[in-house]
Protein backbone atom coordinates (compact mmCIF):
# COMPACT_ATOMS: atom_id res chain seq x y z
CA UNK A 1 0.00 0.00 0.00
CA UNK A 2 1.13 3.06 -1.49
CA UNK A 3 1.10 6.32 1.16
CA UNK A 4 -0.47 8.48 -1.78
CA UNK A 5 -3.58 6.12 -1.48
CA UNK A 6 -3.45 5.19 2.23
CA UNK A 7 -5.98 8.51 3.52
CA UNK A 8 -8.52 7.64 1.48
CA UNK A 9 -9.15 4.31 3.18
CA UNK A 10 -7.33 4.98 6.52
CA UNK A 11 -7.57 8.28 7.30
CA UNK A 12 -4.61 9.04 10.24
CA UNK A 13 -6.59 9.81 13.19
CA UNK A 14 -4.60 12.83 14.69
CA UNK A 15 -6.08 14.95 17.62
CA UNK A 16 -4.94 18.22 14.78
CA UNK A 17 -7.75 19.45 12.69
CA UNK A 18 -5.71 18.11 9.24
CA UNK A 19 -8.13 14.76 10.04
CA UNK A 20 -10.80 14.66 7.01
CA UNK A 21 -12.96 12.10 7.06
CA UNK A 22 -12.13 9.75 3.93
CA UNK A 23 -14.92 9.77 0.93
CA UNK A 24 -15.71 6.35 2.16
CA UNK A 25 -16.94 7.41 5.67
CA UNK A 26 -18.37 10.32 4.47
CA UNK A 27 -20.96 8.28 2.31
CA UNK A 28 -21.71 5.51 4.97
CA UNK A 29 -22.69 8.62 7.58
CA UNK A 30 -25.10 9.98 4.26
CA UNK A 31 -26.75 6.61 4.34
CA UNK A 32 -26.51 6.42 8.14
CA UNK A 33 -28.89 9.71 8.54
CA UNK A 34 -30.95 8.64 5.38
CA UNK A 35 -31.75 5.20 6.88
CA UNK A 36 -32.24 6.93 10.52
CA UNK A 37 -34.94 9.58 8.74
CA UNK A 38 -36.51 6.53 7.06
CA UNK A 39 -37.04 4.48 10.47
CA UNK A 40 -38.40 7.79 11.97
CA UNK A 41 -41.44 8.15 9.32
CA UNK A 42 -42.27 4.63 9.44
CA UNK A 43 -42.41 4.42 13.16
CA UNK A 44 -44.70 7.68 12.84
CA UNK A 45 -46.72 5.87 10.53
CA UNK A 46 -47.63 2.65 11.77
CA UNK A 47 -47.96 4.55 15.40
CA UNK A 48 -50.95 6.82 13.42
CA UNK A 49 -52.02 3.83 11.88
CA UNK A 50 -53.05 1.62 15.09
CA UNK A 51 -53.93 4.47 16.53
CA UNK A 52 -56.62 5.04 14.38
CA UNK A 53 -57.74 1.43 14.11
CA UNK A 54 -57.41 1.10 18.26
CA UNK A 55 -60.29 4.44 18.24
CA UNK A 56 -62.09 3.13 15.29
CA UNK A 57 -62.55 -0.38 17.22
CA UNK A 58 -63.81 1.39 20.68
CA UNK A 59 -65.82 4.21 19.95
CA UNK A 60 -67.06 2.04 17.06
CA UNK A 61 -68.16 -0.15 19.26
CA UNK A 62 -72.48 -0.59 19.80
CA UNK A 63 -72.35 -0.01 24.04
CA UNK A 64 -69.69 3.12 23.44
CA UNK A 65 -71.94 5.70 24.46
CA UNK A 66 -73.07 3.82 27.48
CA UNK A 67 -69.88 2.89 28.59
CA UNK A 68 -68.44 6.60 28.34
CA UNK A 69 -71.13 7.80 30.29
CA UNK A 70 -70.54 5.62 32.98
CA UNK A 71 -66.71 5.15 33.07
CA UNK A 72 -66.14 8.72 31.82
CA UNK A 73 -68.46 11.32 33.01
CA UNK A 74 -66.23 14.43 33.49
CA UNK A 75 -68.81 16.03 36.08
CA UNK A 76 -68.62 13.33 38.41
CA UNK A 77 -65.07 12.65 38.13
CA UNK A 78 -64.45 16.26 39.12
CA UNK A 79 -66.99 15.96 42.03
CA UNK A 80 -65.40 13.46 43.33
CA UNK A 81 -61.77 14.22 42.69
CA UNK A 82 -61.30 16.38 46.17
CA UNK A 83 -62.16 13.54 48.17
CA UNK A 84 -60.36 11.17 45.91
CA UNK A 85 -57.46 12.42 46.50
CA UNK A 86 -57.94 13.29 50.19
CA UNK A 87 -58.07 9.19 50.52
CA UNK A 88 -55.00 9.00 48.22
CA UNK A 89 -53.26 11.38 50.83
CA UNK A 90 -53.84 8.01 53.15
CA UNK A 91 -51.87 5.56 50.03
CA UNK A 92 -49.03 8.18 49.99
CA UNK A 93 -48.69 8.39 53.86
CA UNK A 94 -49.22 4.46 54.18
CA UNK A 95 -47.05 3.76 51.12
CA UNK A 96 -43.94 5.53 52.36
CA UNK A 97 -44.39 4.31 55.88
CA UNK A 98 -44.84 0.67 54.58
CA UNK A 99 -41.84 1.01 51.96
CA UNK A 100 -39.10 2.01 54.73
CA UNK A 101 -40.46 -0.46 57.16
CA UNK A 102 -40.96 -3.43 54.76
CA UNK A 103 -37.47 -3.16 53.26
CA UNK A 104 -35.71 -2.40 56.99
CA UNK A 105 -37.61 -5.95 58.01
CA UNK A 106 -36.94 -7.68 54.91
CA UNK A 107 -32.75 -6.81 55.11
CA UNK A 108 -33.06 -8.38 58.34
CA UNK A 109 -34.68 -11.36 57.81
CA UNK A 110 -32.46 -11.93 55.31
CA UNK A 111 -28.98 -11.67 57.66
CA UNK A 112 -30.57 -13.75 59.93
CA UNK A 113 -31.06 -16.21 57.50
CA UNK A 114 -27.26 -16.15 56.72
CA UNK A 115 -26.10 -16.25 60.48
CA UNK A 116 -24.30 -19.68 61.38
CA UNK A 117 -23.57 -21.25 64.32
CA UNK A 118 -26.12 -23.62 66.72
CA UNK A 119 -26.85 -20.56 68.75
CA UNK A 120 -28.65 -19.20 65.93
CA UNK A 121 -30.82 -22.26 65.03
CA UNK A 122 -34.10 -21.33 66.49
CA UNK A 123 -33.61 -17.44 64.64
CA UNK A 124 -32.35 -19.08 61.46
CA UNK A 125 -35.55 -21.63 61.16
CA UNK A 126 -38.11 -18.69 62.66
CA UNK A 127 -37.15 -16.26 59.56
CA UNK A 128 -37.10 -19.12 57.00
CA UNK A 129 -40.39 -20.23 58.18
CA UNK A 130 -41.60 -16.67 58.35
CA UNK A 131 -40.82 -16.26 54.54
CA UNK A 132 -41.96 -19.58 53.59
CA UNK A 133 -45.25 -18.79 54.83
CA UNK A 134 -46.25 -15.14 53.99
CA UNK A 135 -44.83 -15.79 50.92
CA UNK A 136 -47.74 -18.23 50.17
CA UNK A 137 -50.61 -16.26 52.18
CA UNK A 138 -52.43 -14.22 49.84
CA UNK A 139 -52.07 -10.54 50.98
CA UNK A 140 -55.75 -10.03 51.48
CA UNK A 141 -56.31 -12.82 54.08
CA UNK A 142 -53.11 -10.96 55.94
CA UNK A 143 -54.91 -7.84 55.87
CA UNK A 144 -58.37 -9.55 57.47
CA UNK A 145 -56.74 -11.62 59.93
CA UNK A 146 -54.89 -8.71 60.96
CA UNK A 147 -57.45 -5.99 61.08
CA UNK A 148 -60.87 -8.04 61.96
CA UNK A 149 -58.71 -10.59 63.91
CA UNK A 150 -56.74 -8.73 66.30
CA UNK A 151 -58.91 -5.97 67.58
CA UNK A 152 -61.45 -8.88 68.18
CA UNK A 153 -59.00 -9.66 71.13
CA UNK A 154 -59.72 -6.94 73.28
CA UNK A 155 -56.54 -5.52 74.04
CA UNK A 156 -55.93 -2.68 75.62
CA UNK A 157 -54.10 -0.56 73.09
CA UNK A 158 -54.93 -1.62 70.03
CA UNK A 159 -54.09 0.53 67.05
CA UNK A 160 -56.28 1.80 64.90
CA UNK A 161 -57.24 -0.74 61.95
CA UNK A 162 -55.29 1.32 59.19
CA UNK A 163 -51.86 0.49 61.76
CA UNK A 164 -53.05 -3.32 61.68
CA UNK A 165 -53.98 -3.23 57.68
CA UNK A 166 -50.37 -1.28 57.30
CA UNK A 167 -48.85 -4.18 59.33
CA UNK A 168 -49.94 -6.97 57.44
CA UNK A 169 -48.66 -5.57 54.11
CA UNK A 170 -45.39 -5.24 55.53
CA UNK A 171 -44.89 -8.63 57.26
CA UNK A 172 -46.23 -9.73 53.75
CA UNK A 173 -43.92 -7.36 51.55
CA UNK A 174 -40.92 -8.16 54.16
CA UNK A 175 -41.26 -11.76 53.54
CA UNK A 176 -40.44 -10.76 49.78
CA UNK A 177 -38.25 -8.01 49.91
CA UNK A 178 -36.11 -11.09 52.35
CA UNK A 179 -35.52 -13.24 49.62
CA UNK A 180 -34.56 -10.26 47.39
CA UNK A 181 -32.11 -9.36 49.96
CA UNK A 182 -30.67 -13.05 50.20
CA UNK A 183 -30.24 -13.49 46.92
CA UNK A 184 -28.39 -10.38 46.60
CA UNK A 185 -26.12 -11.48 49.20
CA UNK A 186 -25.76 -15.06 47.71
CA UNK A 187 -24.65 -13.39 44.97
CA UNK A 188 -21.81 -11.82 46.07
CA UNK A 189 -18.66 -14.32 45.55
CA UNK A 190 -17.25 -15.82 48.35
CA UNK A 191 -13.79 -14.97 47.89
CA UNK A 192 -14.93 -11.32 48.94
CA UNK A 193 -15.85 -12.20 51.98
CA UNK A 194 -12.26 -14.47 52.55
CA UNK A 195 -10.44 -11.20 51.55
CA UNK A 196 -12.42 -9.30 54.52
CA UNK A 197 -11.97 -11.74 56.74
CA UNK A 198 -8.11 -12.46 55.61
CA UNK A 199 -7.53 -8.68 56.80
CA UNK A 200 -8.87 -9.52 60.50
CA UNK A 201 -12.52 -8.39 59.67
CA UNK A 202 -15.14 -10.55 61.86
CA UNK A 203 -18.25 -12.06 60.29
CA UNK A 204 -20.46 -9.52 60.94
CA UNK A 205 -17.95 -6.75 59.62
CA UNK A 206 -17.46 -8.72 56.41
CA UNK A 207 -21.35 -8.88 56.32
CA UNK A 208 -21.61 -5.16 56.94
CA UNK A 209 -18.57 -2.86 55.11
CA UNK A 210 -18.06 -5.95 52.48
CA UNK A 211 -21.25 -8.10 51.45
CA UNK A 212 -23.80 -6.16 52.59
CA UNK A 213 -23.15 -2.77 50.26
CA UNK A 214 -22.25 -4.84 47.09
CA UNK A 215 -25.55 -6.84 48.04
CA UNK A 216 -27.91 -3.82 48.07
CA UNK A 217 -26.34 -2.57 45.03
CA UNK A 218 -27.03 -5.15 42.83
CA UNK A 219 -30.39 -5.74 44.29
CA UNK A 220 -31.86 -2.34 43.78
CA UNK A 221 -33.25 -2.52 40.66
CA UNK A 222 -36.13 -5.78 41.85
CA UNK A 223 -35.85 -3.78 45.07
CA UNK A 224 -37.75 -0.76 43.53
CA UNK A 225 -39.52 -2.90 41.54
CA UNK A 226 -41.54 -4.77 44.44
CA UNK A 227 -41.92 -0.91 45.77
CA UNK A 228 -43.84 -0.29 42.30
CA UNK A 229 -45.97 -3.11 43.15
CA UNK A 230 -46.35 -1.96 47.08
CA UNK A 231 -47.41 1.49 46.20
CA UNK A 232 -50.68 -0.40 44.32
CA UNK A 233 -51.50 -3.18 46.91
CA UNK A 234 -51.15 -0.25 49.63
CA UNK A 235 -54.65 0.49 48.30
CA UNK A 236 -55.86 -2.81 49.70
CA UNK A 237 -56.00 -1.65 52.71
CA UNK A 238 -59.59 -0.19 52.08
CA UNK A 239 -60.74 -3.61 52.37
CA UNK A 240 -60.35 -3.09 56.08
CA UNK A 241 -61.84 0.05 56.36
CA UNK A 242 -60.05 3.24 56.30
CA UNK A 243 -60.79 6.10 53.65
CA UNK A 244 -58.51 5.62 51.21
CA UNK A 245 -58.24 6.35 47.64
CA UNK A 246 -60.02 3.55 46.51
CA UNK A 247 -62.86 3.31 49.30
CA UNK A 248 -62.98 7.22 48.21
CA UNK A 249 -63.52 6.17 44.93
CA UNK A 250 -65.82 3.08 46.43
CA UNK A 251 -68.14 5.71 47.74
CA UNK A 252 -68.51 7.85 45.09
CA UNK A 253 -69.58 4.77 42.57
CA UNK A 254 -71.96 3.88 45.06
CA UNK A 255 -73.91 7.30 45.32
CA UNK A 256 -73.94 8.35 41.40
CA UNK A 257 -74.39 4.45 40.33
CA UNK A 258 -71.39 5.63 38.36
CA UNK A 259 -67.62 3.98 37.60
CA UNK A 260 -65.98 7.03 37.02
CA UNK A 261 -64.37 7.59 40.45
CA UNK A 262 -62.69 4.03 39.92
CA UNK A 263 -61.32 5.42 36.91
CA UNK A 264 -60.11 8.58 38.43
CA UNK A 265 -59.00 6.80 41.35
CA UNK A 266 -56.87 4.31 38.57
CA UNK A 267 -55.38 7.21 36.79
CA UNK A 268 -54.01 9.08 39.85
CA UNK A 269 -52.52 5.29 40.83
CA UNK A 270 -50.19 5.29 37.48
CA UNK A 271 -49.63 9.33 38.03
CA UNK A 272 -47.94 8.34 41.49
CA UNK A 273 -45.97 5.27 40.47
CA UNK A 274 -44.33 7.19 37.16
CA UNK A 275 -42.13 9.01 39.12
CA UNK A 276 -41.31 5.23 41.02
CA UNK A 277 -41.00 3.24 37.74
CA UNK A 278 -38.86 6.28 36.36
CA UNK A 279 -36.29 5.43 39.25
CA UNK A 280 -36.63 2.21 39.08
CA UNK A 281 -35.83 2.35 35.00
CA UNK A 282 -33.03 4.39 35.81
CA UNK A 283 -31.19 3.01 38.22
CA UNK A 284 -31.63 -0.69 36.63
CA UNK A 285 -29.57 1.47 33.22
CA UNK A 286 -27.18 2.25 35.69
CA UNK A 287 -26.68 -1.33 37.49
CA UNK A 288 -26.51 -2.99 33.91
CA UNK A 289 -23.90 -0.26 32.75
CA UNK A 290 -21.90 -0.83 35.29
CA UNK A 291 -21.96 -4.91 35.02
CA UNK A 292 -20.88 -3.96 31.18
CA UNK A 293 -17.92 -2.36 32.09
CA UNK A 294 -17.12 -5.18 34.25
CA UNK A 295 -16.34 -5.68 37.64
CA UNK B 1 10.81 -19.57 64.13
CA UNK B 2 7.93 -17.78 62.81
CA UNK B 3 5.63 -20.45 61.62
CA UNK B 4 5.56 -24.40 61.78
CA UNK B 5 3.04 -26.62 60.45
CA UNK B 6 3.29 -30.51 61.93
CA UNK B 7 1.84 -32.70 60.35
CA UNK B 8 -0.62 -31.00 58.49
CA UNK B 9 -3.85 -32.91 56.73
CA UNK B 10 -6.14 -31.64 54.79
CA UNK B 11 -9.43 -33.45 52.48
CA UNK B 12 -12.03 -32.60 50.46
CA UNK B 13 -14.45 -35.81 50.50
CA UNK B 14 -11.73 -38.47 49.30
CA UNK B 15 -9.04 -36.13 47.63
CA UNK B 16 -6.63 -35.55 49.87
CA UNK B 17 -4.97 -32.63 49.40
CA UNK B 18 -2.44 -32.20 52.25
CA UNK B 19 -1.37 -35.36 53.56
CA UNK B 20 1.01 -35.10 56.69
CA UNK B 21 2.90 -32.11 55.93
CA UNK B 22 5.80 -30.39 57.32
CA UNK B 23 6.93 -26.69 57.02
CA UNK B 24 8.78 -24.23 59.12
CA UNK B 25 9.57 -20.77 58.25
CA UNK B 26 12.05 -18.57 60.42
CA UNK B 27 11.82 -15.16 60.77
CA UNK B 28 12.80 -12.70 57.46
CA UNK B 29 12.81 -16.19 55.47
CA UNK B 30 11.72 -15.86 52.06
CA UNK B 31 9.90 -19.69 50.79
CA UNK B 32 8.91 -20.20 47.93
CA UNK B 33 6.08 -23.32 47.32
CA UNK B 34 6.36 -25.04 43.84
CA UNK B 35 4.24 -27.74 42.47
CA UNK B 36 1.88 -28.87 39.69
CA UNK B 37 -1.65 -27.40 39.81
CA UNK B 38 -3.33 -29.46 42.99
CA UNK B 39 -0.22 -30.52 44.82
CA UNK B 40 -1.80 -28.02 47.65
CA UNK B 41 -0.31 -24.91 47.74
CA UNK B 42 -3.18 -22.81 47.80
CA UNK B 43 -4.83 -25.05 50.50
CA UNK B 44 -1.68 -24.31 52.51
CA UNK B 45 -1.62 -20.73 52.82
CA UNK B 46 -5.62 -21.08 53.53
CA UNK B 47 -5.19 -22.99 56.40
CA UNK B 48 -2.43 -21.13 57.91
CA UNK B 49 -4.83 -18.18 57.41
CA UNK B 50 -7.30 -20.32 58.88
CA UNK B 51 -9.97 -19.34 56.26
CA UNK B 52 -9.04 -23.39 55.70
CA UNK B 53 -9.65 -25.68 58.59
CA UNK B 54 -7.16 -28.66 58.96
CA UNK B 55 -8.45 -31.82 59.08
CA UNK B 56 -5.48 -32.93 61.26
CA UNK B 57 -1.63 -31.32 62.48
CA UNK B 58 -0.77 -28.52 64.00
CA UNK B 59 0.22 -24.73 62.63
CA UNK B 60 2.20 -22.37 65.29
CA UNK B 61 2.76 -18.85 64.10
CA UNK B 62 5.30 -17.05 67.05
CA UNK B 63 4.73 -20.35 68.97
CA UNK B 64 0.98 -20.48 69.69
CA UNK B 65 -1.33 -22.77 68.05
CA UNK B 66 -3.86 -20.95 65.39
CA UNK B 67 -5.00 -24.57 64.73
CA UNK B 68 -6.62 -24.66 68.53
CA UNK B 69 -10.85 -24.66 67.72
CA UNK B 70 -10.34 -22.06 71.10
CA UNK B 71 -7.99 -19.62 69.39
CA UNK B 72 -9.98 -16.15 68.21
CA UNK B 73 -9.20 -16.50 64.37
CA UNK B 74 -10.34 -12.88 63.75
CA UNK B 75 -7.22 -12.21 65.39
CA UNK B 76 -4.77 -14.44 64.79
CA UNK B 77 -5.79 -12.72 60.92
CA UNK B 78 -4.71 -9.72 61.87
CA UNK B 79 -1.29 -10.93 62.54
CA UNK B 80 -1.12 -12.83 58.72
CA UNK B 81 -1.25 -10.75 55.15
CA UNK B 82 -2.99 -12.96 52.10
CA UNK B 83 -2.74 -11.92 48.75
CA UNK B 84 -4.94 -13.87 46.46
CA UNK B 85 -4.26 -14.92 42.89
CA UNK B 86 -7.56 -12.57 41.55
CA UNK B 87 -6.52 -9.31 43.91
CA UNK B 88 -10.11 -9.46 45.46
CA UNK B 89 -10.07 -6.08 45.48
CA UNK B 90 -13.43 -4.35 47.47
CA UNK B 91 -15.36 -3.10 43.78
CA UNK B 92 -17.71 -0.66 45.96
CA UNK B 93 -14.58 1.00 47.90
CA UNK B 94 -12.19 3.34 46.17
CA UNK B 95 -8.66 2.37 46.43
CA UNK B 96 -8.05 4.30 49.48
CA UNK B 97 -11.18 2.57 51.08
CA UNK B 98 -9.71 -0.86 50.26
CA UNK B 99 -6.50 -0.31 51.93
CA UNK B 100 -7.96 1.71 54.97
CA UNK B 101 -10.82 -0.81 55.77
CA UNK B 102 -9.02 -2.89 58.03
CA UNK B 103 -6.76 -0.38 60.25
CA UNK B 104 -9.96 1.55 61.01
CA UNK B 105 -12.54 -0.72 61.29
CA UNK B 106 -9.96 -4.02 62.71
CA UNK B 107 -7.06 -1.85 64.72
CA UNK B 108 -9.47 0.92 65.44
CA UNK B 109 -6.74 3.41 63.84
CA UNK B 110 -7.99 7.29 63.62
CA UNK B 111 -8.95 7.81 59.86
CA UNK B 112 -6.56 10.46 59.37
CA UNK B 113 -3.55 8.22 60.38
CA UNK B 114 -4.50 5.38 58.38
CA UNK B 115 -4.98 7.71 55.45
CA UNK B 116 -1.51 9.71 55.99
CA UNK B 117 0.22 5.78 55.85
CA UNK B 118 -2.21 4.22 52.98
CA UNK B 119 -1.46 7.49 51.11
CA UNK B 120 2.18 7.06 52.17
CA UNK B 121 2.42 3.72 50.87
CA UNK B 122 0.34 4.21 47.58
CA UNK B 123 3.04 6.80 46.51
CA UNK B 124 5.55 4.06 47.47
CA UNK B 125 4.28 1.74 44.59
CA UNK B 126 3.81 4.84 42.15
CA UNK B 127 -0.23 4.51 43.09
CA UNK B 128 -0.86 7.72 44.35
CA UNK B 129 -2.42 9.48 42.09
CA UNK B 130 -5.07 6.16 42.20
CA UNK B 131 -5.94 6.53 45.73
CA UNK B 132 -9.57 7.83 44.91
CA UNK B 133 -10.26 5.29 41.77
CA UNK B 134 -12.48 2.15 41.92
CA UNK B 135 -10.80 -0.89 41.25
CA UNK B 136 -11.86 -1.74 37.99
CA UNK B 137 -10.70 1.37 36.41
CA UNK B 138 -7.10 0.11 37.10
CA UNK B 139 -5.09 -2.29 35.36
CA UNK B 140 -4.25 -6.32 36.56
CA UNK B 141 -0.94 -4.98 38.00
CA UNK B 142 -2.50 -2.34 39.86
CA UNK B 143 -5.05 -3.88 41.31
CA UNK B 144 -2.69 -6.60 42.47
CA UNK B 145 -0.24 -4.29 44.17
CA UNK B 146 -3.29 -2.47 45.88
CA UNK B 147 -3.94 -5.75 47.14
CA UNK B 148 -0.70 -6.28 48.76
CA UNK B 149 -0.78 -2.63 50.29
CA UNK B 150 -4.09 -3.37 51.67
CA UNK B 151 -2.03 -6.66 53.21
CA UNK B 152 0.62 -4.31 54.18
CA UNK B 153 -0.84 -1.78 56.41
CA UNK B 154 -2.02 -3.99 58.81
CA UNK B 155 1.52 -4.80 59.66
CA UNK B 156 1.61 -8.37 59.33
CA UNK B 157 4.39 -10.70 60.74
CA UNK B 158 3.87 -13.20 57.93
CA UNK B 159 2.62 -12.38 54.43
CA UNK B 160 1.31 -15.16 52.11
CA UNK B 161 1.28 -14.67 48.80
CA UNK B 162 -0.94 -16.83 46.28
CA UNK B 163 0.05 -16.95 43.07
CA UNK B 164 0.13 -13.28 42.89
CA UNK B 165 1.05 -12.65 39.36
CA UNK B 166 -0.82 -15.83 37.98
CA UNK B 167 -4.51 -14.30 36.33
CA UNK B 168 -1.81 -10.99 35.32
CA UNK B 169 -0.68 -9.89 31.68
CA UNK B 170 3.06 -11.21 31.09
CA UNK B 171 4.06 -7.14 31.34
CA UNK B 172 2.27 -6.30 34.14
CA UNK B 173 3.88 -9.24 35.93
CA UNK B 174 7.35 -7.16 36.63
CA UNK B 175 5.76 -4.78 38.66
CA UNK B 176 4.57 -7.14 41.19
CA UNK B 177 7.75 -8.83 41.53
CA UNK B 178 9.28 -5.58 41.97
CA UNK B 179 7.34 -4.73 44.57
CA UNK B 180 7.48 -8.06 46.52
CA UNK B 181 11.05 -8.24 46.21
CA UNK B 182 11.21 -4.50 47.70
CA UNK B 183 9.53 -6.22 50.76
CA UNK B 184 12.20 -8.91 51.27
CA UNK B 185 14.88 -5.94 51.12
CA UNK B 186 12.92 -4.79 54.41
CA UNK B 187 12.61 -8.11 55.93
CA UNK B 188 9.25 -9.43 55.49
CA UNK B 189 8.83 -12.93 56.32
CA UNK B 190 6.85 -14.43 53.35
CA UNK B 191 5.36 -17.48 51.87
CA UNK B 192 4.94 -17.48 48.14
CA UNK B 193 3.17 -20.15 46.30
CA UNK B 194 4.41 -19.22 42.41
CA UNK B 195 4.98 -20.63 39.25
CA UNK B 196 7.48 -18.01 37.85
CA UNK B 197 10.21 -20.17 38.68
CA UNK B 198 12.85 -17.29 37.69
CA UNK B 199 11.63 -15.02 40.47
CA UNK B 200 11.37 -18.03 42.98
CA UNK B 201 14.97 -18.55 42.39
CA UNK B 202 15.69 -14.98 42.48
CA UNK B 203 13.60 -13.66 45.58
CA UNK B 204 13.37 -17.42 47.95
CA UNK B 205 15.74 -17.70 50.60
CA UNK B 206 14.57 -21.54 50.21
CA UNK B 207 12.24 -23.40 47.87
CA UNK B 208 9.85 -26.12 49.22
CA UNK B 209 8.41 -28.74 46.10
CA UNK B 210 4.88 -29.64 46.76
CA UNK B 211 3.49 -32.90 45.66
CA UNK B 212 0.63 -35.25 46.60
CA UNK B 213 0.28 -32.64 49.45
CA UNK B 214 3.42 -33.20 50.89
CA UNK B 215 6.75 -30.87 50.97
CA UNK B 216 9.03 -33.57 49.06
CA UNK B 217 12.02 -31.65 48.44
CA UNK B 218 13.34 -27.94 50.22
CA UNK B 219 15.88 -26.48 50.07
CA UNK B 220 18.12 -23.15 48.57
CA UNK B 221 16.76 -22.63 45.31
CA UNK B 222 19.75 -23.40 43.40
CA UNK B 223 19.75 -26.95 44.38
CA UNK B 224 16.26 -27.12 44.59
CA UNK B 225 15.72 -25.78 40.70
CA UNK B 226 19.04 -26.58 39.31
CA UNK B 227 20.09 -30.27 41.10
CA UNK B 228 16.84 -31.40 42.41
CA UNK B 229 17.25 -35.17 44.40
CA UNK B 230 14.30 -36.46 44.05
CA UNK B 231 12.41 -37.70 40.48
CA UNK B 232 9.52 -36.01 41.03
CA UNK B 233 10.97 -32.70 41.07
CA UNK B 234 13.03 -33.22 38.14
CA UNK B 235 10.15 -34.40 36.39
CA UNK B 236 8.18 -31.41 37.59
CA UNK B 237 10.74 -28.76 36.42
CA UNK B 238 11.41 -30.62 33.09
CA UNK B 239 8.08 -30.06 32.31
CA UNK B 240 8.14 -26.26 33.18
CA UNK B 241 11.46 -25.86 30.83
CA UNK B 242 9.18 -27.40 28.10
CA UNK B 243 6.60 -24.78 28.50
CA UNK B 244 9.24 -22.06 28.59
CA UNK B 245 8.76 -20.99 32.29
CA UNK B 246 12.13 -20.96 33.36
Amino acid sequence: MTPSNRPAHHPERTEDQSYRVSTVHAERIVYRRRQAIRSVLLAALSTAVLGTLLGVLVTGAPGWPRVRQSFFDLGIARKYLPSILEGLWLNIRLLLACAVAALTLGLLIAVLRTLRGPVFFPVRALATGYTYSFRGLPLIIVIYLFAFGIPGLRLQGTPSVTVLGGAAIVITYGAYLAEVFRAGIESVHPSQVAAARSLGLSYRQAMRFVVLPQAVRRVAPPLLNDTVALQKDVGLISLAGPIDAIRAAQIGVAQEANFTPYVVAGVLFVLLALPLIAITDWVTLRAARRQNAGT
Amino acid sequence: MLLSCTGVRKAFGSSVVLDNLHLDVDEHEVVALIGASGSGKSTLLRCVNLLTEVDDGVIRLDGEDITDPRADPDRIRQRIGLVFQSYNLFPHMTVLDNITLAPVRVHRRPAAEAREQALGWLGRVGLAEKAGSYPDRLSGGQQQRVAIVRALVNSPRLLLLDEVTSALDPELVGEVLTMIRDLKGEGMTMVLATHEMGFARQVADRVAFLDRGRVLEQGPPTQVLGDPVEARTRQFLARIIEAGRL
